[in-house]
């Protein structure tokens, strides 16, 4: 049976216990959110031992080298020393706070270091007392700043704080940046497409910008899909790039249309479409060999559009998405 | 003289395989629903290592875990008739790709190779 020593105590690895399990187990806190291997929160280093593979895949190779694993997928086979990773913290401080619209929390961080990133990459946002939760970014690096989109969650212990203890000045501490959902610049003339459910516009709305800054020439379609009107936001922003744009495209669409909310779509005088998301993808493009997909927010949407794009001959690895997991408490 | 890899077009004439083929196994019903929850990019690239192997090319192909990856499927049916399907769907997509008839039938004979263990008999 392996072991592990973190500060100065040893545990025993119960069968099929994780690294992460083990320490919490034994009354250890450890920040975790989405215990899939995805969020890249419970991060430990590992000073001695040897690490499986399957306990680094996605980290960045310079993260590989120097020892650092993810304790939730850590099964681990032999005897493991490890620290905390809180050298990686960058601290940030909010700067800027509003309501995008009812349940959406617009935040920007000012970060104390260099810190590099492209727009839609996410990091991890991380309380004083190591809570931690993953958001998308949807502001650019020559901003200097991060901007979040945070839907507030009923029950959501972030969010909450966020939208209702935090105050302008509040220092936090970021992780990251993580992930490959980004505007990469290489193809300018390669068509775009962009689905996005709920705050998957975060990430959407960073890339978009990226491309639009970056002169990117080929078509950027941009579907933003929520229950109802009001889960929408930045609308009027986003039809104003489409006018200034010729190239890019702007759907906003609602599963279901109240008579309450037909008044706000005739201000608007904008269309909005209803009905299921993925299936106005299909109805408004009818070829997308050779296009650019990324697929932000609910993970039965994106999953289930990765696979549709890819039967309608998008190749996988141009296929981007990023589906939002719910942290495990 | 170069390998059938090679002269098919490499790396990209691979991958453009593995994607037609797995566009055809995910869209036939005699097999699409043994693929429902699987990781699509692990399984290609798999499926990729496995072409460029017997295609000569460039391969750190590993076949021993054909017996375990497939031992779950087994009690939701997996026969020989979805291994038939499996192997026609492959030599479809090569065919497709002009890639000549005895190169088509050499790996239709490696993929055949492997129904024992894919089965576990």
């Amino acid at each position: 049976m392996a072991t592990i020593k973190y500060k100065g105590e040893v545990f025993s690895v119960k069968v099929n216990e994780t690294v992460l399990d083990t320490l919490l187990n034994n009354g250890i806190a450890v920040k975790n959110s989405c215990r899939s291997g995805v969020c890249q929160s419970c991060v430990l280093k590992a000073e001695k031992g040897s690490l499986t593979e399957k306990s680094q895949q996605g980290l960045k190779d310079t993260l590989k080298t120097q020892g650092y694993f993810l304790s939730c997928m850590s099964y681990p086979e032999n005897d493991l020393e490890i620290v905390s990773s809180t050298e990686l913290q960058i601290p940030v401080t909010i700067i800027d706070k509003k309501m995008l619209n009812s349940d959406v929390l617009y935040i920007k961080l000012k970060y104390e270091k260099d810190f590099s990133f492209y727009a839609g990459q996410f990091i991890n946002l991380i309380r004083n007392d190591g809570l931690t939760r993953s958001y998308s970014i949807a502001s650019l690096p020559s901003e200097k700043s991060i901007d979040l989109h945070i839907r507030i969650l009923p029950s959501g212990q972030m969010s909450n704080w966020l939208s209702s203890n935090a105050s302008l000045g509040e220092k936090l501490y970021i992780e990251g940046p993580i992930g490959d959902c980004f505007y990469s610049g290489d193809k300018k003339e390669q068509p775009l497409l962009m689905v996005g459910t709920g705050t998957g516009l975060a990430p959407l709305y960073g890339i978009l910008c990226d491309a639009l800054g970056q002169n990117h020439q080929g078509e950027i379609h941009l579907f933003h899909g929520a229950l109802n009107f009001s889960g929408l936001y930045l609308i009027k922003e986003l039809f104003l790039l489409a006018e200034k744009y010729s190239n890019f495209y702007y759907y906003p669409s609602v599963l279901k249309n109240e008579i309450e909310e037909v008044n706000q779509l005739n201000q608007l005088n904008q269309e909005v479409k209803v009905g299921a998301i993925d299936k106005l993808v299909f109805q408004t493009i009818k070829k997308m060999k050779g296009w650019r997909a990324f697929l932000c927010g609910n993970p039965e949407l994106v999953y289930s559009l990765k696979k549709q794009l890819f039967l309608a001959g998008v190749s996988l690895k141009e296929i981007y998405a990023d589906a939002f997991l719910p942290s495990a408490k | 003289m170069s390998s059938i890899y090679e002269q098919i077009g490499g790396k990209p004439a691979v991958d453009m395989a593995v994607e037609n083929f797995y566009r055809k196994v995910l869209t036939d019903e005699r097999i699409c629903h043994f693929f429902d929850d699987i990781d699509m990019e692990k399984q290609m690239a798999k499926q990729a290592g496995f072409l460029t192997m017997v295609l000569g090319g460039p391969n750190s192909y590993s076949g021993k875990d054909m017996r375990q990856g497939h031992q779950h499927l087994l009690s939701k049916g997996l026969n020989d008739s979805h291994v038939d399907a499996v192997i026609e769907l492959l030599a479809q997509t090569l065919r497709e790709l002009n890639i000549p008839q005895e190169v088509v039938q050499q790996i239709a004979n490696v993929a055949e190779s492997t129904r024992n263990d894919v089965l576990s008999r």
